[in-house]
Parts: structure tokens; C-alpha cells; sequence
């Protein structure tokens, strides 16, 4: 057991390493010129823009830059954005209220969907589970920005229920409709298969002992029918956790949440390679000890799952 | 069993690591609301951004620093609503020949950190901003000085172009004589700097100390910066507000519902979905009024068609097709003003009768008829024209809409020709490798017509894109900027631009409007002729 977490976590190395070049390499190949945008539609003069490149030393050579930017991983010194900011700042302040929204929503879609879901598996074919079929089909199909701006208007602008957009002050009442925006499409994912897990395991072995030994309904569903229906649901959470960082721009935009996605998005707009890799390693990071956490957590649903 | 519970408390240790890192540090966004609570309901909040550089005026040429720039300093004059210039720290700006200006400082004027301005206050500034060494984004402002070079570090104070008499005059002298050049000083770039940022730059970027209605409180990156009245301000323009908050957004369609729902105060730019519906709902709190903002196609020098007696009238062709009023109406409800000269109606001298201007009306059968008579000259059969802009900006909508325009009239393609980003637009556009027209524009600096004339259309000048060159301009703007009298200049400017007409460089389109809104919480909410609101006259009931 031990030694299986020290080699995963070993197995971190040479996988930062192997993302980050790939992030750099890719980042190095995007087309023209980042220092012509900083001055705006006017341009900066010529000799500012050729002093700007030294700085950021935008003219060396692909490897140079790579093992600067390594350089820089090791003594924590990220460098500076193209409007003076430091990275390390910048990602410090973009990635907690990002996680805190991904862990909000991963909350929400997690208690909703696996609970609709053992529902809808265990009264099978019953008007419930019709209705929540055809609803989750329903919030699969509307797309985020739509379920995003007619939640802003309708709960924050005309109800005022909660707060409009999250800007200045996210705590977790404001991010709560965000947290439900981001949450609603998973949730429809984790609803149903959590249902199609239920109804695979209603009909096992264990199921079938569990209730000719006499115990209790409650016992039967909590105990054996749902922790072991988990497994595949436990795998998708895993990798949402990750779609749910990187991929929340949309819905950072419509509430004016500064996260990770709006800082990636201008970023790479703007070529800043340092923001782009930085951010993005850490993104990989995140979703490395998810998935670590993930595969622990099989262990101990099913205990047919060993790590010898 | 033992593996079972050791495997169950890593992987719950593991979840709840990343479960505090996310709440802790979650919980310290809040920021210093400390200090608009403590200043009473009076603090008027606006809809900004992040300033992309730090809060040094002659770095800031992008709108959300300008917004805090613009409430920080006071420079030696100012515009009012309408783009006229009053003298603010100046008492005088004169000169018998517009190349030598003696401007005279008025007393009295001293910086929030307390230290006095100077005539050295602006000296060192400017000095600091034109100098090659200090990468300043706006150091191009100081070119008309003498002594200015784009080549080598000098000193416009060691070259003589800035003379500091005493402690209330400052002699300028230029390289050749510019009758705008008192209009100018209420940019920018032109602003004063206290002794604070020669001594740390660096942390004056983060913290600026200037001399203007309001002074920095706190600047939460990508959240919100406060601006609170500056006690040591002795002009004009007092602040009738107990403060102002500019709130970072990302995206103006959040703005706008955060104004709708009463979450903010003032808006100065509704978002393209709004356009249509933004004066009902705001039932008459909003502005929608012409700004120095105009958006022309420039035509490149580089495309053969468009040169010479056949290119000429494929130009006009061209310009008549387009239906501006339709477009304008459609595609932007109203938001946008046809255009009907090279510069814009809040200009001082603007007028919709100069000659040649017609080449703007849109007449379908002319068009065909000009094209064909292009045809017949030097043909180039079944022709594709193909605008250009950046596609990560909002420009294709119209782009579209014009090329329908082109299409139907002209019988002739068109389509959208897009570059993914805004910088491999300005690389192939600096590279005169753009395959078509392309969308240029210009907003104006100061509110002068020169700004709008010299900048874009002069021989090798900064922003002349398309590359354009005529001599006869050339000589025309030299004669308009050596003028007696604004008046003088204002008429040499018209004849000027009636040779743009016979020529059209490029085919103005219209002119953006400044829109805006506010909520009922405020009041005395005026727009001003650069599309900003003026903040210091905002009023807000507790």
C-alpha cells in the first residue's frame, strides 16, 4: 500500500516534466508576434518593443527559453506577466476561488446525482425514474452560457435571490449559482450512471445474500448496493475535477469570477508563455492527485480492489 | 483490514487537503471593502477592468488605466463634455510663432503626498516619458519636441527642448511649429509626476501620488480599485461624490446585469447584446450619443486594383455601395453614426459640408456604374474582395454586413478574411501582407482634427497603415499646423481633408457612439466627447 502511493507520487516527476515541454513546445509554435499587441492599436515604438524582447528574452533560441523557464520552476521565480505582475501572483490569486468553484460544483453534481440516481435505479421503470431520465436528457442538451444567463437573470436580476455576479467577494453564497451552472451537465452524467451501476448491482450475488440474511432495506441499499454501484461514478468525478478547473471559463466570464480560465484564456490571447505553462502544470498537478485520490477511494468501496 | 483503513484515510487525507487549500485560501478574496463601507453610501461604482500596465500616465494606453489615471492627475489643461480645453494647472500657454510655447504654472498646486508641482514637475515627466531607455508606451506623444529621438536615450531637458525657467515656467520648443499644441496637454502623457516616482518607479506603478480631483485608496488586482477625493486638489473640477469604486469585469454582458439588479452604479460601455434594448430598460438612464471614435476600411497601397485611375473609381465604387444607415441600424441598433467626414462631430470645426463628401452616400446604381467604368480601364473580372480584421475581437458581424452590401450591389465576392489573434493582424499588416482591405479605425487622443488627420494619413506616419502618401496632404497638414489662429487651422484642416476625399485612402464608415447607463441610485451622469463618463460631477444619495 505504501509503496504503491511512493510510486505514484514518484511517477509525478518525470510526468511534470514531460507536460511542461510539451505545453512550452506548443505554446512556442503559436504564430506571431506577442510583443506587437502590448502597445494597443498605436504599437509600441520600435527600440521599446526590441528592449521588451530582451527582457522576456523572446528572441533566444526554443531550448534557452525551456531551461530558463525550468530554472525559474526551481528557485520559485516565475518571472513577470507583460503588464508587470508577478506569475506567481497572478496564479495565486486565479487557481483558489477557481478550486473552490470546482469543489463546489463537484459537491453539488456528487450529492444530487448519485442520490437521484440510486432513486431512479432502485424503482426502475417507475414515473420517477421516466421523469429524471428525460430531465437530465433535458440539461445535457442546453448548452452552459444558456443555463448561465438565464440563471443570472431570472434568480439574481429579477428574483434577487442571490447575489448577481461573484466578483468582488467570492464566498460561497455568491458562487452558489455558478458552483450550480458548472454542476448541472456532470450531474445529469453522474445521475445516470449511477442509475445504470444501481441496476447492475441490484441483481448481483452479494445483493441477493445480503437480503436472505435478513438485513434491513436501508442496510442493503447503503451498505452493498451503493457503495459498490460507486465505482465508476468515483472514476468520472475524478476526471471532472480537472474539466471542471480548466474548463469553467464560460461560466467565469457571465459571473465575473477572475479564475483560471479567464486568466488562461488572456494569456494565451496575449502569448504569455510563462502564465500559459505555469497555469496549465498546475492544472496537470491537480488532476494527477485527483486521480490518485480516486484510485485509493476503489479500494475502499469494493474490497475485491487490492493494491498488494 | 488494516490496508483497507489506511487506504480509506489516505485517500479521504488526500480529498481534504485539497478541500482546505480551496476554502482557506478562498476565504482571504475578500478584499478591503473596509474602506467604501466607512465612506458612506456616497461611493459611486463603475464597470472598469485591469489596468494592463502599472498606474504610470505615460504607460497607460489602454482604456481601464486610463480610467484611474484620468481621476489621479490633473494636468496643465482639461476637456469638458463637449472636447473644449480649459486651463486647469497651467495660468497661461502662449507663443508668437507655435514653435517656442512659454507655458506659465498657476500657484497653489500640490501633489496628494503634499510636494508643490513645479514647472519641473512636468519637466522631469515628460523628459522621463520621451526617453528611449524608460520603454514608455506613449513616449511617440513627445516626437514633436526638439531633441526627441526614436534611435538613441536623450534628454529633451539636456537637448533644450524643455526649458525650466523657474519654478512656474517651462519653455517648450518644437521641432516645427503645431498651432493644436496647447490642445494636446490635457492627455495623458502630459500629466505631472511628483519627486515619490523618480525616487521608486516601481512601486509608483503599484501606488501612484498624483495631483487630480481623487487619490489612490487600494488597488485589489483583478477586483476592484478605490479612488477617494484628494484634499489637496485646488481646481475646478471637485469631486461631488464621497468616492468612486472601479470594479474589474471580465465581460460587460455580467456588468450590465449586475447594473440591471442594482449591483453597480454606472456602466460606460453596454454590451453588443444590449444595444437593442438598453434605452428602454434603462428607462432614460443611459447615453447614446457620437464619439471621437470613427471606423474607416483602410485601402491599402500594396493592392494593385486599388491603384491608379481604375483603382480610384473602384474606391468610390466601393464606398457607394456600402448602405451605412442600414448597417448601422441593423447591426448595431443605433448605436454607431454614419459616417460623413475623416474626423468626428464632437471635434471643434466638424461639419458635414465638405466638399467631395458625397463619395460617402450610398447610391447602388452609381456604384455598378463606377465599377464598370474601372472595368473598362484595367480589368480584374471576377474578383473577390476580402476585408481583413482580428477574429478575437467582435468585428465580424459588420465585417459580414458590408461585404452583403458589397455582394449585392457590385455583384462581385466578399468575404471576411480573419487572423486568429490581434497580433499576427498587426504583423501582417506592418508587413503590408494583408490580402485585402482592412478594418482601421482611430480614437482620438485630444479632441483636435489633427489628431484625426496627421496620425493616420500623413507621409511614413506612426499609425498610417495602408501606407498611404500624397505630398499635396502633406504639405496642406504643414500649413494647417503652422496656422495663426485655430480658426485658421480649422479651415486648412477642411481643405485637407476634401484631398482625402478625392483620394480615399481609406472609406470611412461611422462614427461609434458612446453608450452607457447608470442606475437610479445616481445622478448627474453626464458622457463626455472621448466616450468616458465624467465621474467628479456624479452624484449619490447616502
Amino acid at each position: 500500500m505504501r509503496w504503491y502511493i511512493g510510486r505514484r507520487v514518484l511517477q509525478v516527476i518525470p510526468v511534470f516534466l514531460g507536460a511542461t515541454l510539451l505545453l512550452y513546445a506548443l505554446v512556442f509554435l503559436r504564430p506571431g508576434d506577442p510583443v506587437l499587441a502590448l502597445g494597443g492599436e498605436r504599437g509600441l515604438p520600435e527600440a521599446v518593443q526590441e528592449q521588451i524582447r530582451a527582457e522576456f528574452h523572446l528572441d533566444e533560441p526554443f531550448l534557452v527559453q525551456y531551461l530558463l523557464y525550468l530554472k525559474g520552476i526551481v528557485t520559485l521565480d516565475l518571472g513577470v506577466t507583460f503588464t508587470g505582475r508577478e506569475v506567481t501572483e497572478v496564479i495565486a490569486q486565479a487557481l483558489p476561488v477557481t478550486f473552490q468553484l470546482a469543489l463546489m460544483a463537484l459537491l453539488i453534481e456528487a450529492v444530487l446525482g448519485v442520490g437521484f440516481g440510486l432513486l431512479a435505479g432502485m424503482r426502475k421503470g417507475g414515473l420517477f425514474d421516466s421523469s429524471v431520465l428525460v430531465l437530465s436528457l433535458l440539461v445535457i442538451a442546453v448548452p452552459t452560457f444558456v443555463v448561465g444567463f438565464v440563471l443570472q437573470i431570472v434568480v439574481g436580476v429579477q428574483l434577487g435571490w442571490l447575489p448577481i455576479t461573484a466578483g468582488r467577494d467570492p464566498d460561497v453564497v455568491s458562487l452558489l449559482m455558478p458552483a450550480t451552472v458548472l454542476a448541472a451537465t456532470s450531474f445529469a452524467y453522474v445521475l445516470r450512471l449511477t442509475r445504470t451501476s444501481v441496476q447492475e448491482s441490484l441483481s448481483a450475488d452479494f445483493v441477493r445474500t445480503a437480503r436472505a440474511k435478513g438485513l434491513s432495506r436501508a442496510q442493503v441499499t447503503g451498505r452493498h448496493v451503493l457503495r459498490n454501484s460507486l465505482i465508476p461514478v468515483v472514476t468520472f468525478l475524478g476526471a471532472d475535477l480537472g474539466a471542471l478547473m480548466g474548463g469553467a471559463i464560460v461560466t467565469e466570464g457571465i459571473f465575473n469570477i477572475h479564475g483560471v480560465g479567464g486568466t488562461l484564456f488572456d494569456a494565451i490571447t496575449r502569448g504569455e508563455n510563462v502564465t500559459v505553462v505555469s497555469l496549465t502544470t498546475v492544472l496537470v498537478l491537480v488532476y494527477i492527485v485527483a486521480n490518485l485520490a480516486v484510485d485509493l477511494l476503489y479500494a475502499a468501496l469494493d474490497p475485491r480492489i487490492r493494491y498488494a | 483490514m488494516r490496508t483497507r483503513r489506511l487506504t480509506v484515510l489516505t485517500a479521504l487525507g488526500l480529498s481534504g487537503a485539497l478541500a482546505l487549500t480551496a476554502c482557506a485560501s478562498g476565504g482571504d478574496d475578500g478584499g478591503s471593502d473596509t474602506a467604501t463601507a466607512d465612506a458612506g453610501g456616497g461611493v459611486v461604482t463603475v464597470h472598469n477592468g485591469e489596468p494592463q500596465n502599472p498606474l504610470i500616465p505615460t504607460m497607460t494606453n489602454e482604456v481601464y488605466g486610463g480610467m484611474v489615471v484620468q481621476n489621479l492627475f490633473a494636468g496643465l489643461v482639461y476637456y469638458d463634455a463637449e472636447g473644449a480645453v480649459h486651463n486647469e494647472v497651467a495660468e497661461s500657454i502662449e507663443s508668437d510663432d507655435n514653435l517656442t510655447w512659454t507655458i506659465t504654472i498657476a500657484d497653489g498646486w500640490t501633489f496628494s503626498d503634499g510636494t508643490d508641482v513645479t514647472a519641473e514637475s512636468f519637466a522631469k515627466a515628460w523628459d522621463y516619458g520621451a526617453a528611449l531607455d524608460n520603454k514608455q508606451s506613449l513616449s511617440y506623444f513627445f516626437e514633436p519636441i526638439a531633441g526627441f529621438s526614436y534611435d538613441e536615450d536623450v534628454s529633451l531637458i539636456e537637448a533644450g527642448g524643455l526649458v525650466v525657467e523657474d519654478d512656474s515656467t517651462l519653455v517648450v520648443t518644437l521641432s516645427q511649429p503645431e498651432s493644436d499644441f496647447p490642445i494636446r496637454l490635457g492627455y495623458a502623457a502630459f500629466f505631472p509626476l511628483p519627486e515619490a516616482f523618480f525616487e521608486d518607479p516601481e512601486a509608483f506603478g503599484e501606488a501612484p501620488v498624483g495631483n487630480g480631483p481623487y487619490m489612490l485608496d487600494s488597488w485589489e488586482h483583478d477586483s476592484s480599485i478605490t479612488l477617494l477625493p484628494n484634499p489637496e486638489y485646488t481646481g475646478e473640477r471637485t469631486p461631488q461624490n464621497a468616492g468612486l469604486e472601479l470594479i474589474a469585469y471580465t465581460d460587460e454582458d455580467s456588468a450590465y446585469n449586475d447594473l440591471l439588479g442594482g449591483q453597480l452604479d454606472i456602466i460606460k460601455n453596454v454590451p453588443s447584446s444590449a444595444f437593442a434594448t438598453f434605452e428602454d430598460e434603462l428607462e432614460g438612464r443611459s447615453a447614446n450619443q457620437p464619439a471621437a471614435v470613427i471606423q474607416v476600411l483602410t485601402v491599402p497601397q500594396w493592392l494593385p486594383e486599388f491603384q491608379g485611375e481604375a483603382g480610384q473609381l473602384r474606391r468610390q465604387a466601393v464606398s457607394h455601395a456600402i448602405n451605412r444607415a442600414e448597417v448601422t441600424e441593423t447591426i448595431f441598433s443605433g448605436s454607431r453614426t454614419p459616417a460623413t467626414d475623416f474626423t468626428s462631430p464632437v471635434i471643434d470645426g466638424w461639419t458635414e459640408d465638405i466638399p467631395g463628401n458625397d463619395v460617402l452616400d450610398y447610391d447602388a446604381e452609381l456604384a455598378v456604374d463606377l465599377w464598370a467604368q474601372a472595368e473598362a480601364l484595367a480589368p480584374v473580372g471576377d474578383y473577390t474582395l476580402q476585408i481583413a480584421s482580428n477574429a478575437d475581437s467582435d468585428h465580424q458581424t459588420w465585417v459580414d454586413a458590408v461585404c452583403n452590401n458589397i455582394r449585392t450591389v457590385l455583384e462581385i465576392g466578399c468575404e471576411f478574411y480573419p487572423y486568429p489573434t490581434f497580433d499576427e493582424y498587426l504583423d501582417a499588416r506592418d508587413a503590408g501582407a494583408v490580402p485585402g482591405l482592412f478594418r482601421g479605425g482611430w480614437q482620438a487622443d485630444y479632441p483636435a482634427m489633427s489628431n484625426f488627420l496627421g496620425p493616420l494619413y500623413g507621409t511614413g506616419a506612426g499609425s498610417n497603415d495602408g501606407q498611404w502618401s500624397n505630398a499635396a496632404f502633406d504639405a496642406k497638414l504643414a500649413e494647417a499646423n503652422g496656422a495663426d489662429s485655430p480658426e485658421d487651422a480649422v479651415a486648412l484642416y477642411l481643405e485637407a481633408e476634401a484631398i482625402l476625399f478625392e483620394e480615399l485612402p481609406g472609406i470611412p464608415l461611422w462614427y461609434n457612439n458612446a453608450t452607457g447607463g447608470w442606475a437610479d441610485t445616481v445622478e448627474d451622469v453626464e458622457f463626455g466627447w472621448d466616450s468616458d463618463p465624467i465621474l467628479y460631477q456624479v452624484t449619490k444619495s447616502e
